[in-house]
């Protein structure tokens, strides 16, 4: 201990000090308010936006937080950090703040109900929020239904490669399968068009049908799954890496092959079945289950096995089923998440689904955090959104992306919130004040 | 009849002879010790029986059926639970969550359960919880229920050993060396837990240990093994007074 580095220990704690002085009033605000001081801001923006933008010196609405205008023209960058401050920051400060012994009596209030009801009224407010946000351009619904995508396939690859411990870069090749068995149901049965002809049924029925397509999908990319993980369970270690890639590439060659479905050029015309709320719905539903499913005993087995097999199966787990289930899950979810892909951007290719696909997952899977769904989630949406917002620095993008990974694992080495368990109940409860001196401050 | 029988079991390792000719009975509710010299084969003799390896030849009866052929999770199923020489827990999961993993084969409500949170899953997960929970209380180590294992000091991860095992429900119970690396007092400790447990759940228990004080203390027959064969069983007195036993540990006493 040198007493030179004292002085600047104290600088830091006072920053810190500072930071959580600010912070603390917040820490009280429940996640209902938080919803509704966004609801206010997206709203906000719907209202004022436009000529605020315009008043700044910007063309249109900053489509992503003002990065991708910032990196456009640098000269506009004060005028798109003060947009995002008067539309987002302040707005949603200012409001968390004076509606939180609000909104926490009423986050009081729901929790007294069975979950479906605070569940479905915090969901019903992401998706007034995610709309209202989306209505601004079609842009950021793309964006959206993409990073929602991008939730579903991260969380499944993190069933295996974290709740598991093995590691598997087949997701590429499931979403694949679930992609093309997708596209050609809903284009076969409801386009028509030159590649299969006639509609089979009314196009009317389509939406209703197109959860069949989904699953459909989903089970056809478990029975992929299948095919990699007879051979490759019967031992730990690297056996599931090597033959998991091989099924990639295997389903990416067929694919190209595969005349029927239009070889390397791929398949289009599907119909526009994958809307924000149909997206938003099946996100929803696949957090719900995969994080029902991490939560149970059945789906702890999974850490019981990655952490000591032997263990495990000296403690009744039956560890084959285990794993054979489990990726078999991942597998039906990947392929759920491909047939959503293919119907928002509506074409794909087997070049859709290759190396760069998988980098982008697993990415996702390690800078959100392993055994974590918050952290899927959150890789998700992350590294969605910074790969949107820094489409503009080209070429760069891929520089500074690695870069962030490696700093996270030298950091971080499992991620940003790693093993962690997402508890909704505890998500929807109200935040209790915790010291007197926070009640005089909002009296 | 005995409720675990093994008729002459052996088993190599390529050319290596571990176990050889190997017999056991085990009476309901009796407490039984194995002891030896390191490498004597004592921690095979379990794997054995526990299913983690398939014996060479020999059979293995418990309640009247062959499980030698059956995977570690069936038998563990049908009532041998085990402890480990050298801990195995699992370095990310709660104290509660080993001992209910324990009950993985006992859980009824299959994948649907697990997908969707059925009525039967949480009712079943609540009834896990409470069990857990009561053989928690029966270890000393309720407060610790939410802790990560790694977090916990040694004495105490022993004993999550334990409760896991206990989770199973075992007739049987195998302990491997359960005092290992411990100190006096934690050594006490753990031999109370052991009479606690025999007492109010009163299956049979079977113990590898090393240090005679234990063995002794606890045992109604001892078995003493050396070079994976018995070289003499009986009551602690008896092995205590026994030349080959004295012979295997100490060597032998030459007269010129």
């Amino acid at each position: 201990m040198t007493t030179t580095s004292v002085p600047v220990q104290n600088r830091w704690q006072q920053i810190r000090a500072a930071l959580t002085r600010y912070w603390q009033p917040y820490k009280t605000v429940p996640l209902l308010g938080w919803l509704v001081a966004m609801l206010v801001a997206v709203g906000l923006e719907q209202l004022v936006g436009l000529p605020l933008a315009r008043v700044l010196g910007m063309y249109k609405v900053p489509a992503l937080f003002g990065a991708v205008v910032a990196l456009d023209d640098p000269i506009l960058f004060p005028s798109a950090l003060l947009y995002m401050i008067l539309i987002y920051f302040l707005p949603i400060g200012i409001i968390a703040r004076l509606s939180k012994s609000i909104t926490n009596k009423i986050a009081a209030k729901l929790v007294n109900y069975p979950l479906v009801v605070p569940a479905g009224i915090h969901l019903a407010l992401m998706y007034a929020i995610l709309f209202l946000w989306g209505d601004i351009s079609d842009y950021r619904i793309l964006v959206a239904r993409l990073a929602m995508i991008a939730i579903i396939l991260t969380l499944s690859l993190n069933v295996v490669n974290g709740y598991m411990g093995e590691f598997s870069c087949s997701h590429p090749g499931f979403m694949a399968i679930g992609a093309y068995v997708a596209s050609s149901f809903t284009i076969v049965l409801f386009v028509t068009e030159n590649q299969f002809g006639e509609a089979l049924l009314p196009p009317e029925w389509g939406p209703f049908m197109f959860p069949i397509a989904l699953v459909l999908g989903g089970v056809v990319a478990a029975l992929g799954a299948l095919l990699v993980a007879i051979p490759s369970f019967r031992t730990r270690g690297d056996y599931l890496a090597i033959i998991s890639l091989a099924f990639m590439f295997i389903v990416k060659s067929l694919f190209e092959n595969l005349e029927v479905v239009g070889g390397a050029r791929g398949i289009g015309n599907q119909p526009n079945y994958a809307s924000l709320p149909v997206v938003f719905i099946w996100t929803v539903l696949a957090i719900w289950i995969i994080n029902n499913f991490v939560r149970s005993t059945l789906g702890k087995a999974l850490n019981a096995v990655r952490d000591g097999e032997l263990a495990a199966t000296a403690m009744t787990v039956n560890t084959r089923k285990t794993k054979m289930s489990a990726f078999l899950f991942a597998a039906f979810w990947a392929g759920v998440a491909g047939g959503l892909f293919s119907h928002v951007l509506r074409y794909i290719n087997p070049d859709s689904f290759g190396i760069r696909k998988l980098a982008e997952v697993l990415a996702m899977v390690y800078f959100g955090g392993l055994n974590s769904v918050t952290g899927s989630i959150v890789g998700a949406v992350g590294l969605s959104l910074i790969s949107e917002a820094l489409r503009p620095l080209d070429i760069f993008k891929w520089i500074i992306i690695p870069i962030m990974l490696i700093l996270i694992m030298i950091f971080r080495p499992t991620g940003l919130i790693a093993f962690t368990e997402l508890n909704v109940e505890k998500l929807f409860q109200p935040k209790t004040i915790e010291n007197e001196g926070e009640d005089h401050a909002s009296a | 009849m005995p409720l675990l029988e093994v008729h002459n079991m052996t088993h190599r390792f390529g050319g290596l002879r571990a176990v050889h000719q190997y017999n056991l009975a085990i009476e309901p509710g009796e407490v039984r010790g194995l002891i030896g010299p390191n490498g004597a084969g004592k921690t095979t003799i379990f794997n054995l029986i526990t299913g983690v390896y398939h014996p060479t030849e020999g059979s293995i009866i418990l309640e009247g059926e062959e499980i030698s052929h059956l995977e570690p999770d069936k038998i563990a199923d049908r009532g041998l639970g085990r402890t480990f020489q050298n801990l195995r827990l699992w370095r990310y999961l709660s104290v509660l969550d080993h001992v209910k993993m324990a009950r993985y084969s006992k859980l009824t409500y299959g994948m649907a359960g697990a997908f969707f949170g059925t009525p039967k899953r949480i009712s079943q997960e609540k009834a896990t919880d409470k069990l857990g929970m009561e053989l928690l209380d029966l270890v000393g180590i309720p407060h610790l229920a939410e802790e990560i294992v790694t977090n916990l000091p040694y004495g105490a991860q022993r004993r999550v050993e334990l409760a896991r095992a206990l989770a199973t429900e075992p007739k049987v119970l195998f302990l491997d060396e359960p005092t290992a690396g411990m100190n006096p007092e934690e050594l006490i400790q753990m031999m109370d837990i052991v009479r606690r447990v025999h007492r109010e759940i009163g299956m049979a228990i079977y113990l590898i240990e090393h240090r005679m004080k234990v063995v002794m203390e606890l045992c109604e027959v001892i078995q003493t093994l050396n070079f994976g064969e018995v070289i003499a069983e009986g009551t602690p007195e008896e092995i205590r007074n026994d030349e080959k036993v004295i012979e295997a540990y100490l060597g032998k006493e030459v007269v010129f």
